[in-house]
């Protein structure tokens, strides 16, 4: 902004609390993997007791103390706590802040040109708010009871008579809607205000188009949750009864200190109003780092360009009105159960069109299988599994049956597991090169890539038939049922998945930090790709570009005929 | 620094029409039309849920105990507030800094108007009644929706009182920035404004 003045800015306003959007993306990056890898470790200790109910935990059992797992053993409380969290964080501190935060924050600005974001205050407190959001969350397992331990999507009841842990879950969430109203608001200005001269909507990557879609559904969709957060926090603390029914009875008894009235239903709206949106949040920057990558590895144009613009338009409209498919057993009526169900087989129209897309632009050509481009690939079949397995549950009459069972744990997981975290992972193998200078090595990456992907089925195609088996996502212990205990050995076979997927994960973690510093130092192109990021030093200065680029194409000038290069990048003005 | 070279934070971009502090504000605002949406729709869930009669029936005018009279001062204050607000606006944009100060100064006060009596008429006398949020589910949406729309009045007001503080130090510096500043607290005090006047029909009137 106009105060600030030409001086060399000191170690804590670069590294710290820096305002470049580069460094902004990094810190993004680095504190949403660690989450990820928080979130996914709470995973692995109730794999623990799912596989092995009632057993004591080898080697870490002792030293989550007797209020947690008294002798090693996994209390039902605990258990209830850890998948609460575990949702919330992939969700809301690991998965959006890396694709939005992180690969928006790093790579949007440089595919418009731009010197760094609109606002670059507020991405600033964008990032520290996100911060203070999960450290709420995360010393609200120090409080009495432990943390919010009424699943991620907190329903009333249960939430509002809950222990203390999810008032600090509402806490922590509403600065992290708050950190995403100030991202969302930024990246929105600056695609619109920012793109370089000759860089048109309709010349404008993919990803960034992706960017923009989902930055407006995190503008609309996220502050009807922070109303219902409030209206939680106001029946907890105010002891209001927004949620609450006249006559609540609670372990046997009728509750009279509030006045009733409200209903648990109203939360169930809010709630899916925003995670409904949500879910294309996930998906859709997820769709936008896979075409990059795509489109660079196959030196190929991407197939339907347009049509996938206009199809993540589309899919951003009718992403409002399709929440309720998540409340078919709510008795909400059949009228209202058929609307959601019809704008739910509409809505998976324009994601077929993009993975159709996608998958011919696949065609005839010269694949290069680098590292991301793997993890790119497997994206494709791993999003049309999970996304085929939710159209039975998008119908009423085969939603009754498969509701709250481990069939639509496989469903969502496949499309945010080995669906967005692998297009994270092709994102991080494809623009390392350009936040470091320097390249992730191939053979650790290779064997990162198989590993994870044989694990990572291994964890979630046995859910599938779990869940058609009747058994509920919420049981601590399903050997007690008879219909459980039939297919407990796919529970065990899940769980050693899920502990493998984890060791799969440490060559990725070695590769991430040695190769920082002695990784194969790379050119600025060292993909030939044809977008601006890639006419940008690596890494990248202060203001990103030593001049001011101006854009010639499109973003996929790849294999023109008759040109001498099989890429021709956006600022070369000649025809090659 | 690289902030420096930013395109468009004082001059309108020539497609959009607007510079980006503004966009900006349009962006925020739409997001509010959905907080604040999704509270008057629980509004309408909750009145539309209530039985006709029993305890949990929603109140009439006369139970609710809301005196309109002041609620309707209210309205008229906060009216004449964007209404001084624009005057400021306008007074900058013609380079008449000690006018449009004070009409910044008169929209302060009569926020500050605002809040005192809704807090010292209307939620003082509501307590001294022993009528709480937990009273009846009417209170707890009238006490959300209006706490709600105070912290945002507050925050206007202490956004308002920066440029006529502290941040009138951009005036010398660069009097379009600070005149565009003005604009957009002026577009989100003229929303606070309207959230008002949709408040007090359905809170006090119907």
């Amino acid at each position: 902004m106009s105060g600030d003045h030409h001086h060399e800015p000191g170690f804590i306003r670069k590294y710290v609390f820096s305002v470049d959007h580069k460094v902004i993306g990094v810190q993004y990056g680095v504190t949403a993997l660690c989450f990820l890898f928080l979130g996914f470790s709470l995973m692995m200790l109730m794999r623990w007791q799912l596989a092995y109910p009632g057993e004591e935990m080898p080697f870490i059992g002792n030293i989550f103390g007797e209020d947690a797992m008294p002798g090693g053993v996994m209390l039902p409380e605990f258990y209830n706590s850890l998948g609460a969290m575990h949702g919330t964080i992939m969700i809301f501190l690991g998965v959006v802040p890396l694709l939005v935060g992180a690969f928006g924050n790093y790579v949007m600005p440089l595919q418009i040109g731009a010197p760094d974001m609109a606002f670059p205050k507020l991405n600033m407190a964008s990032y520290w708010v996100y911060l203070l959001g999960g450290i709420v969350m995360l010393c609200s397992f120090f409080v009495p009871g432990g943390a919010a331990n009424s699943g991620w999507t907190s329903y009333p009841p249960l939430s509002n008579i809950a222990t203390t842990g999810q008032t600090w879950w509402l806490f922590g969430m509403v600065c992290l809607i708050t950190s995403s109203l100030l991202g969302s608001v930024n990246f929105i200005v600056t695609i619109i205000q920012l793109r370089v001269e000759g860089l048109t909507m309709f010349r404008l990557p993919y990803f960034v188009w992706a960017q923009l879609i989902t930055s407006f559904l995190l503008l609309l969709a996220f502050p009807p949750l922070e109303a219902a957060g409030v209206l939680q926090l106001m029946d907890r603390l105010a002891g209001t009864s927004f949620f609450m029914p006249e006559g609540l009875v609670v372990s046997g008894v009728v509750q009279t200190q509030m006045s009733g009235g409200g209903s648990p239903l109203l939360w169930q709206h809010l709630f899916w109003f925003l995670a409904h949106p949500e879910v294309y949040v996930l998906i859709l920057p997820a769709m936008g780092i896979v075409a990059e990558i795509i489109a660079n590895n196959t030196r190929k144009p991407l197939w339907g360009y347009r049509a996938m613009i206009y199809s993540t338009i589309f899919l951003g409209f009718m992403s409002f009105i399709v929440w309720a498919h998540h409340m078919f057993m709510t008795g909400m009526g059949t009228k209202i159960s058929a609307f959601f169900a019809t704008t739910t087989m509409i809505i998976s129209i324009p994601s077929v069109v993009i993975l159709t897309a996608l998958v011919i632009s696949l065609y005839q050509g010269a694949i290069r299988f680098t590292v991301p481009m793997l993890f790119a690939l497997a994206f494709l079949p791993m999003f049309a599994i999970g996304g085929l397995t939710g159209l039975p549950l998008g119908l009423p009459a085969s939603d009754i049956h498969l509701h709250d069972t481990y069939y639509v744990i496989g469903h969502f997981h496949y499309v945010v597991a080995p669906g967005t975290i692998f297009a994270i992972f092709a994102g991080i193998y494809h623009w390392y090169p350009k936040v470091t200078g320097r390249t992730l090595n191939n053979a650790l990456g290779y064997m990162h890539f198989f590993l994870s992907f044989v694990f990572i089925n291994m964890v979630f195609m046995p859910m599938f038939w779990q869940g058609m088996a009747g058994v509920s996502r919420r049981l601590y212990d399903q050997t007690v049922y008879a219909h459980g205990d039939a297919v407990q050995s796919l529970t065990i076979m899940s769980s050693w998945g899920a502990w493998m997927l984890g060791l799969a994960q440490i060559p990725f973690i070695i590769n991430f930090f040695i190769s920082a510093v002695a990784g194969k130092k790379v050119s600025n192109n060292p993909w030939d790709a044809t977008t601006l990021e890639w006419l940008a030093p690596s890494p990248p200065p202060h203001g990103n570009f030593e001049t001011v680029p101006v854009v010639y194409r499109g973003p996929y000038e790849y294999s023109v005929p008759g040109a001498s290069e099989d890429f021709h990048p956006q600022h070369v003005t000649t025809e090659a | 620094m690289s902030a420096e070279v930013l395109p468009y934070t004082v001059k309108p971009h020539p497609v959009t029409g607007l510079y980006n502090g503004k966009f900006g504000i349009w962006l925020f605002l739409a997001s509010e039309v959905m907080l604040f949406g999704a509270l008057f729709s629980t509004y309408v869930f909750l009145r539309m849920g209530a039985p006709e009669t029993g305890p949990t029936a929603w109140p009439t005018g006369e139970e609710t105990h809301l005196n309109w009279m002041l609620g309707g001062l209210n309205t008229l204050i906060l009216i004449l507030s964007s209404v001084t607000m624009v005057l400021a606006w306008v007074q900058f944009k013609m380079d008449n800094f000690a006018k449009g100060r004070i009409y910044l100064i008169i929209t302060a006060i009569l926020a500050i108007a605002f809040v005192a009596i809704k807090f010292k008429f209307e939620y003082a006398h509501k307590f001294h009644m022993d009528i709480y949020p937990k009273t009846s589910v009417f209170f707890a949406i009238y006490y959300t929706m209006t706490g709600l729309h105070a912290i945002h009045i507050i925050g206007g007001v202490v956004v308002i009182c920066y440029f006529i503080g502290p941040g009138a130090k951009l005036w010398e510096e660069n009097r379009e920035y600070y005149t565009n500043r003005i604009e957009c607290t002026g577009l989100y005090w003229h929303f606070v404004d309207l959230v008002w006047i949709f408040l007090f029909p359905i809170l006090y009137l119907l």
